[in-house]
């Protein structure tokens, strides 16, 4: 929690707002103060009171128990997405630049390819030929994510694949599987996990924009991308119905990020 | 210039993979396309008539070369979805044609709001020896990159549009009818779009400069008695904007993907729009000329990146 004797303040700040949303995202798939989908024509556009803390929504829905189970969705799609490219960029990178070769080559050219187009433009096209739905948003984000990991996963490999204990290795008889998971692996971690937390806030960014285009996760799921295009249609009566999923959003980006900021001034 | 022409057959490489790709995805999507666009209509004589007319009815190879040698003659296809008139079906150069200006007026006016706003704010920030300013804008930069477009969008609406009432939220003007509403419409979208970036490229610049001042070349110059200003600004600046002219090449292929968005939350009707209306229609012409447009927009402004920062960086020149 100190880095050279003084507190680090993004660790903290990062930690704190990090936790607590995981722990709403949490608590929300168990419990919720209302239910998230009955509706209610006497409680229309309640502004936000005690009893509903972010107010409701045009249904009379609770919007605060909607956003503690959009959260869960977010950050669970968010979380598989980057597990998924994470394990992919893993495997291709180390294959590619611990080997080399025309592989490497070919591959390379497809990550510049990938690299040098929006990525959500990729995972829109991905997702028409797959069709919407919770689970073709994971799909489609995790093709779109690995390249950026390959990239990080393979200059990694290439740095150590020539180190003298890697060299020393080779000559005692290690096998290439254990060379490349056991003995070079593990040292890359402390620049992979900069990257994969950089992956996962670009992951909530994609997802929520998503779902706020109608691509994502369907309703009635909740999820703060689409409670947010739903709520834009009222935003002179109940600006609270879009603040809520947006400032939600907003929270969890900038508590990750503080959080990765702390664990990279942490590192040095 | 063996490197500008190594980068340039990279970049004809790209675009012909993006295209063979975009070509096969759309090759693999089940359903079929004629029986959707005649629906109740549909006769096996009708069928085959449309299959051949849309060319569906040869082997895809030989659809692919066709589609790639109409287009390269300009001829970018006839779109599922819409028509000109009972007979008619809609050419995807028309279709696109009247919303490209849109996006692209968007995307420059996004782009120079982000080089007038956060150069200097990058310099100010790098001077500031107010530890106060210092802080408030690190707190402030690193908020508003957290802040998704979409959400940025619906915040201007809501402060601009229907707070502060300065413009009327879906009332978009066509840049045919009165340009200079047209842009005054679009400066709202351009904000949302600039704003991360803003903070982004200013922390960028900043860090840079911190970077430069700390160069030898910096106290000779404050040794041999240069003021200030002129380290700043005829040194330190110069030297720290190099990295930064990257970066905002980089910044260009997001720039793209927020106007898709944005584009959205504002009601314009520009190339975004028609991409997501496309792909949730399945309109597969429509949509792989887009995507071919955009990726070779996003892969031509980095390869002029690449020359514009050897013209910059006389050291690079002849790598």
């Amino acid at each position: 929690m100190k880095t050279n004797g003084k507190w680090n303040k993004y660790l903290i700040a990062g930690l704190v707002m990090t936790i607590i949303a995981v722990g709403i995202a949490l608590l929300g798939a168990f419990w919720t103060p209302y239910s998230t989908t009955a509706m209610s024509a006497a409680e229309k556009f309640c502004a936000p009171s005690l009893s509903h803390l972010f107010g409701t929504d045009n249904f009379g829905r609770d919007i605060f128990s909607r956003v503690m189970r959009g959260v869960g969705t977010t950050i669970l799609i968010s979380g598989l997405v980057v597990l998924i490219s994470g394990i992919m960029g893993i495997l291709i990178g180390a294959l590619t630049g611990y080997f080399g070769g025309l592989l490497d080559e070919a591959v390379m050219r497809l990550t510049d390819a990938v690299n040098g187009f929006p990525s959500i433009l990729l995972a829109l096209v991905i997702i028409s030929i797959l069709g919407s739905g919770r689970q073709n948003v994971i799909i489609s984000l995790g093709i779109v994510f690995v390249p950026s990991f390959i990239r990080i996963v393979r200059s990694e490999f290439i740095r150590l694949r020539d180190a003298d204990y890697i060299a020393r290795a080779r000559m005692m008889g290690v096998g290439r599987g254990r060379i490349l998971f056991v003995h070079i692996l593990p040292n890359i971690f402390s620049t992979f996990w900069v990257s994969v937390m950089i992956g996962f806030n670009n992951a909530i960014l994609a997802e929520s924009g998503m779902s706020y285009l109608g691509i994502g996760v369907q309703p009635p799921d909740a999820s703060l991308g689409n409670m947010l295009s739903d709520a834009q249609g009222y935003l002179a009566l109940a600006p609270w119905y879009a603040l809520a999923p947006g400032l939600t959003i907003v929270w969890i980006v900038l508590g990750f990020s503080l959080f990765s900021e702390g664990i990279r001034r942490l590192q040095g | 210039m063996k490197y500008l022409g190594k980068k340039f057959i990279t970049l004809i490489i790209t675009l012909f993979v993006v295209s063979v790709a975009a070509f096969l995805a759309f090759q693999i999507i089940p359903g079929d396309v004629v029986t959707s666009i005649l629906g109740t209509e549909a006769t096996p004589e009708r069928e085959a008539k449309l299959r051949a007319e849309l060319g569906l009815d040869q082997p895809p190879v030989k659809r692919y070369v066709n589609w790639m040698t109409d287009v390269l003659q300009g001829d970018l296809g006839v779109s599922y979805r819409y028509s000109k008139n009972m007979n008619e079906m809609m050419p995807v150069s028309e279709l696109i044609g009247d919303k490209l200006p849109v996006t692209l007026w968007l995307a420059a006016l996004s782009l120079v709001l982000i080089v007038v706003v956060s150069i200097p704010l990058g310099v100010l920030w790098a001077r500031s020896r107010n530890h106060f300013l210092d802080a408030v804008l690190g707190v402030v930069t690193q908020t508003s990159m957290a802040i998704p477009s979409f959400f940025l969008g619906i915040l201007v609406t809501y402060l601009f549009g229907i707070v502060l009432k300065w413009f009327i939220p879906g009332g978009y003007v066509s840049y045919r009818e009165n340009f200079g509403a047209f842009l005054g419409y679009l400066v709202f979208p351009a904000i949302s779009i600039a704003i991360p970036k803003i903070a982004m490229t200013a922390r960028f610049l900043r860090n840079s400069m911190l970077t430069e001042m700390r160069s030898d070349y910096v106290r000779t110059a404050y040794s041999k008695g240069c003021s200030d200003r002129r380290v700043m600004y005829g040194h330190v600046l110069r030297n720290a904007l190099m990295p930064v002219v990257t970066f905002l090449g980089m910044i260009i292929a997001e720039i793209v993907a927020g106007s898709i968005v944005v584009e959205q939350v504002f009601g314009l009707p520009g190339v975004g729009r028609l991409l997501i209306s496309s792909i949730s229609t399945r309109d597969f012409p429509v949509v792989e000329i887009l995507i071919l447009y955009i990726t070779f927009v996003v892969i031509f402004v980095y390869f002029l990146v690449d020359v514009l920062y050897r013209v910059i960086d006389p050291r690079i020149s002849n790598r």
